[in-house]
């Protein structure tokens, strides 16, 4: 018995020191042999959207691989910078300093290509009074300085606030753009998807949530924003998106270095085309206005 | 017997093993397979292979902490993670304000481990002090009062709720018991600890049910024939002679329900709320250790401190299960003796 228990920790050690010698990042593909493979690097909001690109494009084209990975428009433009990735996925427009460092590395003008269009939407429930909120009122409520809804016209209660995980993009856009880049405060409950904190708004006379506008029911509302106070709110209608009157519109973007060429410029060339601008809408977010 | 034989050939020694087990003359039909049975080469490969189904089982354990542990190891070697996140930012509180803050996104991040710590926690005894009394109760009455036709209906449909995926209780609780709750209590968060925790009841029921009823059975007739008989009531049965002599049982059960409300994930992460503040009101918004693995360890970047936190909070929780298994057996062995010494 004790030399079958032996034999047990020995093997469970031996495999334990085989796991030890591995690398720990295995993210790069190994194998030099596949020549035909994009890589697009950046916005975690535009995960989803080129996730799905990459999946549809691959099915039509089966010899080509399109590898997406997250971690940030910041990490996206500075793989691009260092020549780690194909085609950078960005939230938020290139600066010309970031730009000049890539003319620097690689002697190439950078090619800006925007992709999609995005509202974010601000709900409340249909009980709710109010109907509109300035970004600061939004800053403030995020951020518990404002708790009751009677600070911002509306009915006396407390608010609730639902948001989404850190791990989701439109976490990441809300703390961007509307809290200045500062924290949520802790009480911010942090819900698994819009759908759950849609769902929750529904339910909940005192809440207010975020989410894509894809996700409007019955039972909720949408708030107009407006950027200072006195100024009228809007709504993330498909115009106000376009023309940017909304305060929470956004571009969404695809960067190289240098015109897009091989692979990934046929990549861009659908993503831009009709199909790959219908999956925007699946995703949530608008296609870009056609010319 | 005809020993050689049966032995001789693999498919008909695990038929009389089946047997065995069901059957009633079960020692008579295993003693030729508890006996030497010297050179018969198949039935020492599947020995063999039995023993090492059981050793598969251990060896995944083994190896499950190993990648977990040296996952979460960084927090204690690396000095780029002990900078962000070394045991002092995890457990002490920091100068800034809140001074106990899970945001693993902000600049910078910061991962303090003690709302969670007492999310998880305050989520688990809520669970558990629903369940427990419950199921207990539940199985006592099944298996001492309950008639026979209403035993076969209550056990299999408490059982029944076992096979119930959680995400579905999850959802339920976010659509419905959430509803419920709030308009019972009045609460202002809708998703609390409360709402989360009943729902995690619900998957801690059939568990310490189908314990506690296999402990009630298991106690011999003749305690309850001796009970009777000496005039004490059938209640008094249960309660005085019953409840007592399946202690250790009852506690097994505890120390799974314990288990599994610790580490159940879809219920918490969808019925909490998720909110990772410090506060002991069970109406508060709660977020657990084994929801924040879930829900951040999808889009985390490999090999950053957050990455390597997440994996550290995994190997805490699986060493807290470990240390309440292991004082749970400690303690069921000596109710057993006492038991036994009583008796």
């Amino acid at each position: 018995m004790a030399r079958t228990a032996v034999t047990i920790l020995a093997a469970c050690g031996l495999v334990a020191l085989a796991g030890c010698g591995q690398p720990t990042s295995g993210t790069r593909p190994s194998g030099g042999g596949r020549a035909r493979t994009v890589t697009i690097k950046g916005s975690d909001t535009m995960v989803i959207l080129c996730q799905r690109w990459a999946e549809i494009y691959m099915h039509h084209n089966p010899g080509v691989t399109v590898q997406v990975t997250g971690g940030g428009s910041g990490t996206g433009i500075a793989a691009l910078i260092n020549g780690g990735t194909d085609i950078c996925a960005a939230s938020r427009p290139m600066k010309d300093k970031e730009k000049e460092q890539i003319k620097a590395r690689h002697g190439k003008d950078t090619t800006e290509i925007p992709v999609a269009l995005d509202g974010l939407t601000v709900y409340v429930n249909d009980a709710n009074g109010v109907e509109q909120l300035t970004r600061l009122e939004l800053a403030a409520i995020y951020q518990c300085r404002i708790t009751d809804w009677k600070d911002v016209g509306g009915a006396p209660g407390r608010i609730v606030c639902y948001g989404r995980e850190n791990s989701s993009g439109t976490y990441q856009y809300f703390k961007e753009h509307v809290l200045q880049n500062k924290d949520f405060a802790t009480e911010v409950q942090s819900l698994p998807g819009t759908a759950a904190i849609i769902n929750a708004v529904l339910k909940d006379k005192s809440a207010i949530g975020y989410g894509g506008k894809g996700y409007e029911t019955k039972g909720v509302k949408e708030l107009r924003v407006s950027t200072k106070a006195g100024e009228p709110g809007t709504l993330p209608s498909l115009d106000n998106v376009l023309t940017g009157a909304y305060p929470l519109s956004r571009k969404l973007f695809f960067y190289t270095a240098g015109e897009p060429a091989g692979e990934a410029k046929a990549f861009i060339e659908w993503v831009l085309g009709e199909e790959g601008q219908k999956v925007c809408e699946q995703v949530g977010y608008y296609p870009m206005p056609r010319k | 017997m005809r020993a050689g034989g049966v032995l001789s050939d693999a498919p008909e020694v695990t038929s009389e093993a089946a047997r065995a087990t069901t059957g009633a003359d079960a020692r008579v039909t295993t003693s030729p397979l508890v006996r030497k049975s010297g050179g018969a080469v198949s039935d020492r490969i599947a020995a063999y292979l039995i023993r090492g189904c059981a050793c598969l089982a251990i060896v995944s354990l083994v190896l499950i902490f190993v990648f977990i542990g040296k996952e979460a190891l960084p927090v204690f070697t690396s000095g780029e993670v002990r900078q962000e996140a070394g045991m002092t930012r995890l457990f002490l509180p920091a100068a800034e304000k809140p001074a106990f803050a899970w945001q693993p996104v902000s600049e910078p991040p910061r991962y303090s481990l003690l709302p969670l710590l007492l999310g998880t926690l305050k989520v688990t005894l809520i669970a558990v002090v629903v369940a427990i009394p419950l199921a207990v109760a539940a199985a006592l009455f099944t298996s001492e009062f309950a008639p026979p036709w209403l035993r076969e209906i209550i056990k299999p449909a408490i059982e029944l709720l076992a096979g119930i995926p959680s995400v579905v209780i999850g959802f339920f609780c976010l659509m419905v018991v959430a509803g419920w709750l709030q308009q019972a209590f009045g609460w202002t968060f809708r998703l609390n600890a409360v709402t989360a925790g009943s729902g995690l009841s619900l998957a801690v029921i059939p568990i310490v049910y189908t314990m506690a009823e296999d402990a009630f059975t298991a106690v011999p007739r003749a305690f309850r024939e001796g009970s009777l008989a000496m005039g004490a009531s059938r209640w008094q049965t249960a309660w005085r002679i019953v409840l007592p002599a399946s202690s250790a049982g009852l506690l097994a059960a505890c120390v799974l329900g314990f288990g599994r409300a610790i580490g159940e994930t879809m219920i918490v992460l969808m019925a909490s709320g998720n909110a990772a503040v410090l506060s002991l009101s069970p109406a508060d918004s709660v977020r657990t250790f084994s929801a924040t693995i879930a829900a951040e360890l999808g889009e985390v970047v490999v090999g950053s401190s957050h990455y390597h936190v997440l994996f550290f909070i995994g190997a805490f929780l699986f060493v807290l299960t470990f240390l309440t298994n292991l004082a749970g057996h400690w303690w069921i062995g000596r109710l057993q003796r006492r038991l036994q010494g009583a008796s």
